[in-house]
């Protein structure tokens, strides 16, 4: 137990060291970014979990790779240099959750299929884009993140999308709210309950895009609603769900990015593992303490 | 005579893909009912509700609720969808819940008005103090009465209820249909339930659905016809007539 707490102390020191030294630049991006989007993770996150729809935002994830892909094959090929990947992995993003909107609306019986076909067509693409593009590209570094590829340019783009999605939020709580919980009820009140499922999905895409450069869009949809179910154990209101989401998604991606640095790891997987046994030992705690 | 009644369906039928649910169902509705909506699973007991609502539109036929198509009068319309599941871990007061019945096109925030009417409904169902409690935390039927709040607390001048009494003991069932019964003096209330035998003591009309649709005022309901209803065995009580606003009369 006290090597342990040494270690940790060590750890944390070296941390703060590489933190202030002025080469790891990265690393402060990193962090601020985790930080700011963590505002967006947890509120979206906290929709997507009480609406269950962790499905729906994984194959949105995963189609941003055709986004991304495209990007690439764009800027190499074609010449368009400014069609950055974030730009490709956005419009992705927004486009595929539009269609699995609509699709899991109105294809009743088929829905699981088609979302699972969206799911692998998207990463289908993004390969076949990055194939026909000359040079090499490190894929993993966009399937399970790299903050060494973090930009201020990405810290602007976070900022805004956190500003929409928070501004969004707070406009439309109530309806969001009252959609996930009983969306048919809500349609006979007059409300367009379609659109605000569909506005949802489209938050729920951006939000995702956030977060791909850190923990790439294989995890990140474990960062999006892992926060979110260890708030559900003790939030009673739906805005201190969030509050905690937000507050523990922070806490995640902050502790990963260090524990990451100091240990060499790679930084989406650590903040992952993190999350992810954090989350499991308190829902057998939850269940033990519930027998 | 037409001005008397709030729900009127003329020659109604809908189908799903081929199968006819309803068929040339007409149907009245008068202001100040209590009428239960009984008849077999998959019978279209919901499909009517339904189509009451505008959720569904019919194939044929005619449906005016107030005099408008349902769509328009939806607002004046509380409804209580039929008992669902609901995630355990949902983060809501039985007051958010409540609120919900508030929200309209141009509420985006709810206002002081919203939350008194919101706690007069939970008072009408006899929930009071309860307003902060979690909804996850109520029993069955403090749910159920709990959505019924949600339904009133758009003052509505129609109550739809689907199988409020699914899932719950006796005595809640008879707690429910004292609460509708005093709610029946302010508004026309419709319910679909199964048990029939225990409904008809509280109800003024009992509704057949199976296909065609028969309406049985519980007053005529006597000899033969009650003994039916009471065992249960709803294919004795013929159904090969057709109704009328004066009720039912056999062809």
């Amino acid at each position: 137990m006290i090597t342990g707490a040494a270690m940790k102390a060590t750890a944390m020191i070296e941390a703060i060291q590489a933190l202030l030294d002025p080469d790891n630049l990265f690393l402060r991006y990193a962090l601020v970014m985790g930080g700011l989007a963590s505002v967006s993770f947890g509120i979206i996150g906290t929709f997507v979990t009480i609406k269950r729809i962790g499905y729906l935002a994984g194959a949105i994830s995963h189609s941003v790779f055709g986004g991304i892909g495209l990007a690439i094959f764009l800027q190499v090929n074609v010449g368009l240099s400014w069609f950055d990947p974030i730009l490709g992995a956005t419009l992705a993003a927004v486009i595929s959750a539009v269609i699995i909107g609509l699709v899991s609306l109105h294809a009743k019986e088929r829905e699981d299929t088609i979302i699972g076909t969206i799911w692998a067509v998207g990463m289908a693409a993004g390969i076949l884009f990055i194939d026909r593009t000359a040079g090499y590209f490190n894929l993993s570094s966009y399937l399970f993140g790299d903050i060494l590829l973090i930009s201020k340019k990405d810290l602007i783009f976070v900022s805004c999308l956190d500003v929409t999605v928070l501004g969004l939020s707070i406009l439309f709580f109530n309806r969001f709210f009252s959609v996930c919980f009983d969306s048919e009820f809500m349609s006979l009140r007059g409300l367009n309950t379609s659109f605000f499922y569909l506005l949802l999905l489209v938050l729920t895409a951006l939000t995702v895009v956030l977060l791909v450069r850190i923990v790439g869009i294989v995890l990140v949809i474990a960062l999006l609603t892992i926060p979110s179910a260890i708030a559900s154990f003790y939030a009673k209101r739906l805005w201190q769900m969030m509050l905690f989401s937000i507050l523990l998604c922070a806490f995640f991606t902050t502790a990963g990015l260090l524990l990451s640095y100091t240990l060499s790891l790679s930084s989406g997987p650590t903040i992952i593992i993190l999350s992810g046994a954090t989350y499991l030992t308190l829902l057998i705690f939850h269940k033990w303490i519930k027998n | 005579m037409k001005t008397d009644h709030d729900i009127i369906l003329e020659n109604v039928s809908f189908a799903y893909k081929q199968n006819k649910i309803l068929e040339d169902v007409t149907l009245f509705i008068q202001k100040g009912e209590f009428a239960s909506i009984v008849g077999p699973n998959g019978g279209g007991k919901t499909t009517l509700l339904k189509l009451i609502l505008g959720l569904l539109k019919p194939d044929q036929g005619r449906i005016r609720i107030f005099g408008k198509p349902p769509a328009q009068a939806r607002q004046k319309i509380g409804y209580m969808p039929q008992y669902a599941p609901l995630d355990m871990n949902f983060p809501a007061t039985v007051m958010d819940v409540v609120l919900m019945g508030r929200l309209a096109e141009k509420t985006f925030w709810f206002s002081k008005k919203d939350r008194s009417e919101a706690l007069a409904a939970i008072d009408e169902v006899g929930m009071t103090g309860f307003a902060a409690t979690g909804f996850n935390e109520l029993s069955g039927g403090q749910r159920q009465r709990i959505l019924i709040a949600r339904a009133l607390c758009s003052r509505p001048a129609i109550l739809l209820l689907d199988e409020p009494t699914a899932n719950v003991d006796h005595e809640t069932e008879v707690n429910l249909f004292s609460i509708l019964q005093a709610l029946n003096l302010k508004m026309t209330i419709l319910v679909v339930s199964h048990d029939l035998g225990f409904v008809s003591k509280y109800v003024k009309s009992v509704i057949c659905v199976n296909r065609k649709v028969v309406i049985h005022p519980t007053t005529i309901m006597n000899g033969l016809l009650i003994k039916d209803i009471y065992h249960g065995d709803l294919k004795m009580v013929r159904h090969d007539h057709r109704c009328s606003h004066e009720g039912h009369s056999h062809d």
